[in-house]
């Protein structure tokens, strides 16, 4: 099978990292070392090759190293299938994020369609506990892994629908500006929802049969109150006919922005929230294999997998096998962990640095 | 001051302003005095929007302009690009901006009202709506279109492959649009 991977990566004035250059090969990263050293900074920079705000959903601006403040760059060569290329993500304070590919300026949107980057870290760990929201965001992520975009259909979609939520707020009645608003979230709606759909079915067809030592999870889409979004007219129609409810909540209250995605233990046929912690964390990564293993079979090469302080929550048998399975389906996937102890089953198969907190910042350590 | 102007940062703005004061004579002056006679005499043409030197613009004012066609644009800056071109012979509407409900810029704030009795009294049979590709401009296309639902014809720019350009510099988006708008050769 092909590769998609990182062959060199440069992090400059880039959170705890005022210079960090690293060579790679195409096998597995392993970044160890103590609380606060700037591991999980290295796989958000990488994150950041991908449309979006990285694995920490955070700000531009929060990216730049401090007490600096003088903008961050990062630069990483890629090998994608035997095609090389070169990509560049930066911002001057105060100023957007700007993409390079190839030496030329693109849209963020243009890195979906060249690497695909799927991640998994602690913060996600809850996810199957908390609010509809996350759960949303994990399957948005999913689904713009395969369809690139799905990132646009969801920004036009975001944005009629803040313009409408302010028209009912102001309480404005012009029933024109609200047909506009709701013929266009009715179209990107029906985008979204028909995307969702076809990631779920892709991730089902990927659990089934699959050797794997994670449990199969079963995802459905819940609507709310039970109502299906099945067609850009329907959605159009069903806004038009909620508009006084909606004046009256000050809000949108029905459309792909409400659904929630659920999640079962198919072996035990028990939900994800009722499950035991180690089991959600299993759940989790059973998808984000499928969903590598999905990716690898539609485009010929697996994903960049980003698995942050992975290790840390599994036994010593899951770690092993999941260890196996990156190996075997040929993917870099980027691990961190507070000690080299946990990732000895990878043996030679990754590479391994140590990452420490130096004088001048995080210094990356072979 | 000058790093206020769109488009300069304050080094430009230093660097424009130095070589002001360096061409004082041949540049600094002339521009003063064409800047000044700008803020006595420039207005807004109280009909389309448009920027001149008299309450009713030069185009609104000349009949041979008035063939029943009728250019929606964003703002003042599109209309001097289809005036460049030469090829449009009709009147302009200039809206002043999009709908933007976040930036609480409704239809009243956009000449909208304006353009509908304009529509009217113009006798206008031709509604060319010349607004920018993004999503505000699409959907102020829309919400006008909707205003002049069946007194008038209303069409848009099409969308599609640049003069000049080639197919393998052009976006998805940009393809899709020429692909569906395709013509018999």
């Amino acid at each position: 099978m092909c590769a998609c991977f990182v062959k060199s990566l440069s992090l400059s004035h880039f959170r705890s990292h005022r210079l960090t250059r690293l060579k790679l090969d195409s096998r597995p990263v392993v970044f160890h070392g103590a609380n606060g050293a700037g591991k999980t900074n290295i796989l958000e920079a990488v994150s950041l090759l991908s449309p979006g705000r990285g694995l920490r959903r955070a700000g531009v601006e929060e990216f730049g190293r401090r007490p600096e403040s003088l903008g961050w760059k990062i630069k990483a060569d890629i090998d994608v299938s035997g095609r090389a290329h070169e990509l560049e993500t930066t911002a001057e304070p105060g100023q957007a994020r700007t993409v390079r590919v190839d030496g030329k300026s693109r849209p963020q949107i243009a890195l979906g369609r060249i690497v695909r980057i799927v991640w998994l870290v602690p913060a996600m760990d809850r996810i199957w506990l908390e609010g509809a929201e996350g759960r949303r965001r994990f399957l948005d992520r999913m689904t713009m892994s395969f369809m690139p975009e799905h990132a646009e259909a969801v920004l036009a979609y975001d944005k009629a629908m803040r313009e409408r939520n302010r028209l009912l707020k102001d309480m404005v009645r012009d029933a024109h500006w609200y047909q506009v608003l709701e013929r266009q979230m009715g179209d990107s709606g029906a985008a979204i929802m028909s995307n969702r759909n076809a990631t779920l079915e892709r991730l089902a067809k990927a659990q089934t049969g699959a050797e794997t030592a994670f449990p199969a999870a079963d995802l459905s889409i819940e609507h709310p109150n039970g109502v299906l979004l099945t067609s850009a007219g329907h959605l159009t129609d069903l806004l038009e006919s909620g508009r006084q409810a909606d004046l009256r909540a000050g809000r949108t209250l029905i459309g792909p922005h409400r659904v929630d995605m659920r999640g079962v233990f198919t072996q035990k046929g028990v939900p994800a929230e009722q499950c035991s912690t180690g089991e959600q964390k299993a759940l989790l990564i059973s998808l984000v294999l499928a969903n590598a293993r999905s990716l690898a079979e539609d485009t010929g090469a697996a994903p960049l997998i980003l698995l942050d302080e992975v290790a840390a929550h599994l036994d010593s048998i899951r770690r092993r096998a999941l260890y196996d399975e990156i190996c075997g389906l040929g993917a870099q996937a980027w691990m961190t962990g507070t000690g080299a102890e946990l990732f000895t089953d990878l043996g030679d198969r990754a590479q391994v640095f140590k990452v420490v907190e130096g004088q001048a910042g995080s210094e990356v350590r072979q | 001051m000058m790093a206020r102007l769109p488009g300069l940062g304050p080094r430009s703005a230093r660097r424009a302003v130095l070589f002001l004061i360096k061409k004082r004579s041949i540049l600094l002056g002339p521009l003063a005095d064409a800047m000044r006679q700008v803020a006595d005499t420039a207005r807004e043409c109280l009909n389309c929007g448009n920027i001149g030197t008299t309450d009713i613009c030069e185009i609104c004012r000349s009949e041979k302009r008035g063939n029943g066609e009728l250019c929606v644009v964003e703002d003042v800056a599109d209309l001097w690009a289809m005036e460049r071109s030469g090829v449009f012979k009709g009147r302009y509407h200039v809206l002043g901006g999009t709908l933007s409900a976040l930036d609480a810029v409704g239809p009243d704030e956009l000449r909208i009202p304006k353009l509908v009795d304009r529509v009217k009294s113009e006798e206008i049979q031709e509604v060319i709506l010349a607004l920018n590709a993004t999503v505000d401009g699409q959907t102020t296309a829309h919400y006008i279109a909707e205003q002049l639902e069946g007194g008038v014809r209303v069409t848009s720019l099409a969308q599609g492959v640049p003069i000049g350009g080639e197919l393998d510099y052009l976006d998805d988006g940009t393809i899709s649009a020429a692909l569906r708008a395709r013509k018999s050769v």
